[in-house]
């Protein structure tokens, strides 16, 4: 009894271990990734941190139920190697997640730990695993299931098709993923920006699907270069669709389509994908404006803000229409907005752009808004405050309010239902379409959502589609 | 890598005609529809609209004229060399349809994207006139090529070195004056529609325009690419190329072309420093 009062004395006197990173002025200037990571020392103090406990909040926390105690064990006992192929069962992504996902409202937020003090700092950990093994790894693959001799297309090649990827190539299924982009990894490619995802590792874990056995084949827009008809015809016997939101959603305003006004999408797609931030290296060309103002507060709000002063913004404003409570982007990305010196102007929304007679934006108006009833979504909306115009100097504007359904696949493609927004209904205890032998995830399901949301369901999908595979639709 | 198995130059060099071996898009592509291609790792993406396309031997054919950094690259590229990326067959077919008289009309490349419409209109058992338009002769590209797609060939160049002395417009109203058109399409620089659009509503023919606006991902998913059609954004990556000419915003399509002209210039002069 002793000894176990000593033990859990000395576990709750170790801090929660701090991520080393970038200093905030010298990050906001460059590319590299924001933390470095953790040290091997630090990884096992922190390691030391987690209760292990019965019922583990974490795990039920975690869309992919990844067995955290277990992992953060053998984090402990310094069996690295172990460590991440234990994590492997259950995500074939662990560099990604530990990156990007909101583990304050997922495992962190349940981690019993966290309910006197800080909690365990899985996402750190979990990053750790992933990093160690890359680093040092012996590339030795997890087991795989003999061949089925059945083949699976994955639509997509973002988080839920490389998780749908991942299963049922373990599984022992030929799988083929399609991707549109000339580069494999849907959002964490074109979306999410290197300072925060090294593209690099995005490449190495879509790599370790590869040496797993599973093809990608890029350039492909289904729907286009060919349909989801002909993939059953070509002896697919079961599809996924991860094809993500893929539309933006502009501003109905007057000057929408003035020069200097970027959806989100657009401008992240040009700085990720194309490298634009290395222009001429790269030949895309990106605006580089020196008064910016990102309009929404989404994660991929926090991303354009902080991009545009990587690019050489004086001002990397954000305009949000309701107040900072509601603000939905991850905890941790606000807090290295704000360091990095992003603005923030909450309960304001644009009623218009203005330009020059080159066609540029010039500036915005705005109105000033105030909280109202709560509305559909349980926020309270937003009520416009009369007579409270005020005008914003910009040169350059990035709309990140969200994005709707990219119809190219849906509309070319019989048998699928889609709800009113465009979005395709599945079953969601499988991911099963009304078309036979097709499954949905992610973002084309359920509008945008998170990484590891769409991870989620690619596993759900996964499990269904294995199912079938063995027993029927 | 797709690989370039034909290469002409044509324009006095200006001009350049790829026939890419591209067997997944040829089997697919219908006359109107776009391709996007990626040099190499660092390169753009860049929309061209297909100029032809084989499904048996399996290639498409892209004709460009070399304006900037990406199209000098491109120029670089032999038989036997490939483009890294080839994505396609992107946005909607033209729609091929019956309807009697039709004039097609066509400046600098423009006319290349013309061609496959011009045929299949003809094809279908339109009468087509053609007109095309450069700025000297030694700039006009497929002449002969045209005059076997459509039913009457009219030639008009600016200088008057060769055919018309004058623009294509002043041959479109001669035609309208003349008979009844049911359709016209025209296809060539933003002006070129903008004008011959003007001139076809007071005659209240239907008129198509295929636009080139600047485009990233090509299937619908940056907006980069918008147009104002008839007073409401559309993009022209799914929503077109092809759009009503009467309705465009072409003074908005013109200034949206300009959005990165410095950035262009400093990449050209670059590129052409270490080419030479």
């Amino acid at each position: 009894m002793a000894e176990k009062a000593t033990k859990k004395e000395k576990r709750e006197k170790i801090p929660r271990q701090p991520m080393p990173e970038q200093k905030p002025k010298v990050r906001a200037k460059n590319f590299d990734e924001v933390p470095f990571g953790y040290s091997q020392e630090a990884a096992i103090k922190e390691a030391q941190r987690c209760l292990q406990c019965k019922k583990p909040g974490c795990v039920a926390g975690c869309p992919v139920e990844i067995d955290i105690p277990g992992f953060i064990q053998l984090i402990k006992e310094e069996k690295f190697t172990e460590s991440i192929r234990h994590i492997w069962q259950r995500n074939s992504l662990p560099a990604v997640c530990g990156r990007v996902c909101p583990q304050e409202i997922q495992c962190e937020g349940l981690c019993i730990v966290g309910k006197k003090g800080e909690p365990v700092a899985i996402g750190n950990l979990e990053r750790f695993a992933a990093d160690w093994e890359r680093v040092n790894g012996t590339g030795a693959l997890p087991p795989k299931a003999d061949p089925t001799g059945k083949k699976v297309a994955v639509v997509g090649s973002g988080p839920a098709g490389l998780t749908v990827a991942g299963d049922l190539i373990a599984k022992g299924h030929a799988v083929t993923v399609f991707e549109a982009f000339h580069k494999p990894g849907g959002v964490l490619i074109y979306g999410i920006p290197e300072f925060r995802l090294p593209k690099e590792i995005v490449a190495q874990e879509v790599n370790f699907l590869e040496r797993l056995g599973v093809t990608v084949e890029c350039n492909q827009v289904v729907g286009r270069t060919i349909t989801i008809d002909e993939l059953f015809e070509e002896g697919y016997e079961a599809v996924f669709i991860g094809v993500g939101a893929g539309l933006p959603v502009l501003l109905d305003v007057p000057g929408k389509n003035l020069i200097g006004i970027y959806s989100a999408n657009e401008y992240l797609t040009r700085s990720n994908l194309m490298k634009a931030y290395l222009f001429p290296e790269y030949d895309t060309p990106i605006i580089q404006g020196k008064n910016v103002v990102t309009l929404g507060a989404g994660n991929v709000a926090m991303d354009s803000a902080r991009t545009a002063l990587r690019l050489g913004a004086e001002n990397s404003r954000i305009v949000y229409r309701r107040s900072r409570a509601e603000v939905p982007a991850r905890t941790a990305e606000v807090h290295h907005a704000e360091e990095e010196g992003v603005e923030f102007f909450f309960l304001a929304a644009p009623t218009k752009f203005i330009g020059d007679d080159k066609g540029r934006v010039i500036g915005m108006e705005c109105l000033k808004m105030e909280l109202g009833e709560p509305d559909a979504s349980g926020r309270r909306r937003p009520v416009p405050i009369e007579g409270s115009e005020f005008e914003l100097e910009c040169d350059l504007v990035i709309v990140a309010v969200g994005t709707g359904a990219n119809p190219i696949l849906t509309q070319s493609t019989d048998g699928l239902t889609l709800n009113k927004w465009g979005y395709i209904q599945v079953d969601e205890k499988t991911a099963k379409t009304t078309k036979k032998g097709v499954w949905a995830g992610g973002d084309i399901v359920t509008g945008s959502a998170t990484v590891i949301l769409a991870m989620g369901a690619g596993r759900i999908a996964a499990n269904s589609m294995h199912d079938y595979l063995n027993l029927g639709w | 890598m797709f690989k370039i198995v034909k290469r002409e130059e044509m324009s006095d060099g200006t001009v350049v005609l790829n026939d890419i071996d591209a067997p997944m898009i040829a089997r697919k592509a219908k006359p109107g529809q776009f391709v996007i291609l990626k040099a190499n790792e660092t390169g753009e993406r860049i929309p061209l609209t297909m100029a032809a396309t084989d499904s048996e031997k399996g290639t498409i054919t892209v004709i460009y004229q070399v304006v900037g950094k990406s199209t000098a690259l491109f120029k670089t590229l032999q038989v036997g060399d490939g483009y890294q990326d080839v994505i396609g067959p992107l946005g909607k077919a033209t729609h091929i349809e019956k309807v009697g008289n039709v004039v097609c009309v066509g400046g600098g490349t423009g006319i290349a994207v013309l061609h496959p419409i011009t045929r299949a209109l003809k094809e279908i058992g339109n009468h087509v006139t053609c007109i095309i338009g450069a700025r000297t002769k030694d700039l006009l590209i497929l002449e002969d090529r045209m005059k076997a797609a459509s039913n009457e060939l009219r030639v008009c160049t600016d200088d008057g070195s060769y055919g018309h002395h004058g623009f294509v417009t002043d041959v479109l109203k001669e035609i309208l004056e003349k008979e009844k058109i049911q359709l016209a399409v025209a296809i060539g620089p933003v002006p070129m529609m903008k004008f011959v659009s003007l001139m076809t509503k007071e005659y209240n023919v239907p008129t198509l325009v295929s636009l080139n606006p600047i485009m990233v991902d090509g299937t619908g998913m940056c907006g980069g690419c918008r147009v104002t059609v008839g007073g409401q954004t559309k993009f022209a990556c799914v929503d077109g190329p092809e759009f009503d000419g009467h309705q465009v915003d072409y003074d908005e399509l013109t200034l949206r072309l300009q959005a990165y002209c410095e950035n262009e210039k400093q990449c050209y002069e670059e590129f052409c420093i270490m080419d030479s």
